[in-house]
């Protein structure tokens, strides 16, 4: 029989206030095994802490429950705590009463019952938890950035920088993300290129970095400090070692009918192209979609005026199996589709754009070289409106419930620029709220309005036609002079939501790394682990974790680098004892339990095995503790319950499910 | 039926197989039951008709621990249990001689029973090479006569086709003797409300006397060590607490052979309570094809089973929930 403590947190007014503590401390006295219980106000405090070290070592406690927060938040410390006290660290079992139980309630009474079941449930656990001892794993000294935009880069040169090997992974023909396809960047107007552009170069010669352009990640297995995966480097029928990138085959490809993804499809590019001319590697890709090679076998002309020999027709995928310590994702954003707003008019006029589109327009590299000019027409706008909140801030189920937070203030950017350059044009921004909270922000967005003229106007629109003229006809709503607003305009400007790059639910599976119900990947902590994922090696960067503008992204990227090489400067690391176990009389060596692992972890043996006097050779599961995290898919994919998961075993589990039914 | 006996003296006689796994009579007309056979002379008691429903791929579990190779004699329905046991690495392939015997659909004495036939002395027209679609009974009462289709087990009614899925070869024409949809009763349980399934269930479930018979028979339940037998686990002794843990072992055992079974339907053949334990497999069949695209367990031994294997498409947890 074990001998358990059971210690019971106030939380301050956290739970004392919904759980009556003394009644559970009075309650929990009468379980199996418990020999001491007492509560205190803070049991993760200095204080607190020594009062269960006190009792580990007066009362001889082979084990202890300590009834407070999440195990999330405070296994650890409790663990350590025992373990400074000479317990084994996995003799302590966390019963959850606050976000299970007072946070969730309003009645005393029945708050108190449930912390009461709560906290039996965990002694029937420890009662039959056992001392368990972590191995240790070495650690892969070089790290895998997925996605190569602003958020990518920086984390990549961050890590570099620190001494570690870093690959960026980037699905497109060259680096760059976002940021390369916007002009300026609020709230200092700098150019966006020439800011981007060197760190794009740093990257590409920085000597610890190498840079995987065109490539996915296909498969990940592994664990922290010891993830391998493979990398799917996308045939480009160009050989990067022989092209000079003089750009001559782009000049020269007859097929020209391609939208261009780097400019949102506002012109068309070549079959050869690269996405755009400041791009790394400098180094074409042939789409072989619209390749008329590649279509019809005949042209090859791209081949024919290549100096440098450098076009391959025949070049394959090529899969790169690499080992890494740390994975850090930065696959950013897309703009979302605006099929569902039809209001708006974007599927049917050409001079509805979106505000991504707008930035293409007014750079000057983009397909009208910088100048504001209508798409239908070329003609230059004399009114241009802009509509805040496309699919942001959605209260129905088209759009998206969250602030796309950049709006406002690329908005008022845009506005700024406009009145700048065109003063004959009147620009007007219809908006829910201007939301500008930042360094400079509100200033910006103040000088837009009283410097530059912009004329902001709270309210929505709900309609826009299309006039025979060409004209765009807003209606819209003042809600401060409480009036409907009818205006011609040769331009309007759609503030689209932005959302997690649709990738990101592949790359989460295969990292095990959770995503929130809006395909953002989720925090360990919101407030305390931003940029790590609850799954251990795998860190956040950029807008895959929320809805961030550069700086933001480039300080995101920055903490998720150091979390990353925090865990490159290690050697070793503890493994989780928690590991599956298989019985080798129980096990039937059917592979059920190796077919649902997601780590690879499983393998079978033939093993001479003495079942009760039968002496025979038999298929038995075996377990590689250094592969297994201790997910439990095995133990109950088993049919026969052969497998077991230590720390939480079948009858653990069941003893606790007892313990809630009593 | 001789030509199979001559080819099974064959086999043995050369030297292929060190013995065959067949039927032999019962001690009443309609009982055959299974046997293996060692010499030619033991052969001549071999049976093989309309009763031979029992599905002899779970013996080949033991008799593939046995020297030499062993002559197992498969309908086509019991080829799916024996590929589902040959990808759990169950049986051992090499092992196995597997004559594909013909089947025209497999008879259930509770069927004739019902119609009012007792004191049966013996029955003809179940012999397999036989074409009649009557069967003519002796009884101490007389002659009397029941249409094959009649007399057939309900799973031959939902056959799964006349193909056999794994064998060296076939002796005996097959018939596909399908005329209903499986998932009909399921259907009609669905419709239930909660308490009219629990009250279903509830009834049907009592009958039970856990003789065992079921989980015995049934080729999915082929763990070394049955949960409800070990120690280990508290599960045996809960069973027997009260007649609502009891019902217990019927879930349990379900869940335990979802995705795996292949819906060889011996379960409630066995079953001396008359149970349609079927129906449990059936709707875990029909909710996995719903939710994963069709898929028939033991079809191959290749394909991952959609319960232990993930793709991209799989249904989120969340619309399972959905469905209750």
């Amino acid at each position: 029989m074990q001998r358990i403590g059971v210690f019971v947190c106030h939380c301050g007014s956290n739970i004392a206030a919904t759980v009556d503590v003394k009644k559970v401390v009075e309650m929990v006295k009468m379980e199996p095994g418990v020999v001491h219980a007492e509560d205190y106000q803070y049991m993760c405090s200095e204080a607190g802490q020594a009062k269960i070290a006190a009792a580990i070592k007066e009362k001889n406690l082979s084990g202890i429950v300590v009834c407070s927060c999440s195990p999330r938040m405070h296994e650890a410390t409790f663990r350590k705590c025992a373990e400074r006290a000479g317990l084994n660290p996995y003799m302590v079992e966390i019963a959850n009463i606050r976000e299970h139980c007072s946070w969730i309630h309003k009645d005393m009474e029945e708050a108190t019952k449930k912390a009461v079941i709560l906290a039996r449930a965990a002694i029937a656990k420890v009662n039959l938890n056992t001392s368990l001892k972590p191995g240790e794993s070495l650690v892969t000294k070089r790290a895998l950035v997925i996605g190569g935009g602003i958020a990518g880069i920086q984390t990549a040169l961050d890590i570099a920088d620190a001494g570690y090997e870093v690959d960026i992974v980037e699905k497109t023909p060259s680096i760059g993300g976002r940021m390369s396809q916007l002009d300026k960047t609020f709230p200092t107007l700098d150019c966006s290129a020439c800011i981007l552009t060197p760190k794009m170069v740093e990257a590409a010669a920085h000597e610890k970095i190498t840079i995987h352009t065109y490539s996915e990640v296909e498969k990940v297995t592994g664990f922290v400090g010891n993830f391998t995966v493979d990398i799917r480097k996308k045939a480009r029928s160009v050989n990067m070692d022989k092209c000079t990138g003089c750009g001559v085959c782009q000049e020269k490809c007859p097929s020209k009918k391609t939208p261009s993804e780097f400019n949102r499809g506002l012109n068309n590019r070549s079959a050869i192209y690269t996405p755009f001319a400041q791009a790394i590697p400098n180094v074409p890709v042939i789409d072989r979609e619209s390749c008329i090679k590649f279509k019809t076998g005949k042209c090859g002309i791209c081949s024919k005026v290549c100096q440098a020999g450098a076009i391959d027709y025949e070049q394959q995928d090529e899969i790169i199996t690499q080992q890494y310590g740390a994975i850090v994702v930065a696959t950013g954003f897309d703009t979302i589709k605006l099929d569902k707003y039809d209001e708006y008019a974007y599927s049917q006029s050409k001079d509805v754009v979106t505000s991504l589109e707008l930035e293409r327009i007014m750079n000057a590299a983009g397909p009208t070289k910088g100048h504001l000019e209508r798409l239908s027409d070329g003609k230059a706008p004399k009114e241009m409106v802009f509509i805040q909140c496309v699919g942001s801030r959605c209260a129905d189920n088209r759009g998206k419930s969250y602030c796309s937070k950049i709006c406002c203030m690329y908005t008022a950017k845009h506005a700024m620029l406009i009145r700048d350059k065109y003063p004959d044009v009147n620009v007007t921004v219809f908006y829910i709220d201007v939301r500008t909270p930042g360094k400079n922000f509100d200033e910006f967005y103040r000088r837009a309005v009283e410097q530059y003229g912009v004329n902001y106007i709270k309210g929505q629109v709900g309609k826009v036609i299309p006039q025979p003229d060409g004209k765009l006809l807003v209606q819209g709503v003042d809600l401060i002079d409480n009036r409907q607003i009818l205006k011609e305009a040769d331009m309007v400007v759609l503030a689209t939501a932005i959302e997690p790059n649709p990738d990101v639910r592949k790359i989460a599976t295969m990292l095990t790394a959770s995503i929130d119900t809006n395909n953002f990947l989720t925090e360990a902590h919101a407030k305390l682990r931003p940029v790590e994922s609850p799954t251990a090696g795998i860190f956040l960067s950029g807008v895959c974790q929320g809805p961030k503008d550069i700086p933001e992204t480039v300080a995101q990227a920055g903490a998720a680098a150091v979390k990353a090489i925090g865990l490159l400067a290690k050697d070793k690391l503890l493994t989780n004892p928690c590991t599956a176990k298989s019985d080798e009389l129980l096990c039937n060596g059917c592979s059920t339990c190796a077919n649902v692992c997601p780590y690879g972890a499983i393998s079978y043996e033939d093993k001479q095995v003495n079942d009760h006097g039968i002496r025979e050779v038999r298929r038995i599961a075996v377990v590689n503790d250094a592969l297994c995290q201790g997910c439990g898919a095995c133990t109950v994919a088993c049919p026969s319950g052969a497998m077991d998961l230590q720390g939480f075993s079948n009858r653990q589990i069941i003893a606790e499910v007892d313990a809630i039914c009593r | 039926m001789q030509e199979l006996i001559n080819r099974a003296k064959e086999l043995l006689a050369d030297g292929t197989v060190a013995r065959v796994l067949g039927w032999k009579a019962g001690d009443l007309p309609y009982n055959p039951e299974p046997a293996y056979f060692e010499t030619a002379e033991a052969l001549d008691e071999f049976v093989y008709n309309g009763f031979c429903g029992a599905n002899l791929s779970k013996y080949m579990i033991e008799a593939s621990k046995l020297e030499g190779k062993t002559l197992v004699c498969l309908k086509p329905c019991d080829t799916y249990s024996f590929n589902q046991l040959i990808k759990e690495h169950r049986v051992d392939r090499d092992k196995a001689y597997i004559i594909g015997v013909g089947c025209k659909g497999k008879l259930d004495i509770e069927k004739i029973r019902a119609k009012g036939i007792k004191g049966i002395e013996s029955i003809s027209g179940a012999e397999i090479t036989d074409e009649a679609d009557t069967l003519t009974i002796q009884t101490i009462y007389g002659e009397k006569s029941c249409a094959y289709a009649d007399a057939m087990l309900e799973r031959c009614h939902v056959c799964k086709g006349k193909e056999h899925k794994i064998y060296d070869e076939l002796i005996g024409e097959s018939k596909d003797t399908k005329d209903a949809d499986r998932f009909d009763a399921v259907k009609a349980i669905e419709t239930m409300s909660p308490e009219e399934k629990f009250a279903y269930f509830q009834s049907e479930l009592s009958k039970c006397i856990r003789c065992n018979a079921c989980r015995n028979v049934c080729p999915a339940c082929s763990c070394r060590k049955c949960v409800f037998d070990s120690t280990k686990f508290d599960s045996s002794q809960k069973a027997n607490v009260d007649s609502f843990e009891e019902k217990m072992f019927h879930i349990i055992r379900a869940f335990h052979v979802a995705g795996r079974c292949t819906d060889c339907g011996e379960c409630s053949r066995v079953c001396p309570q008359g149970i349609p334990l079927h129906l449990f497999n059936r709707k875990f069949i029909k909710d996995i094809d719903e939710l994963y695209g069709e898929y028939q367990a033991g079809e191959d031994t290749e394909s991952r089973a959609p319960l232990t294997n993930f793709t991209f498409d799989d249904a989120e947890p969340s619309i399972v929930g959905k469905r209750g």
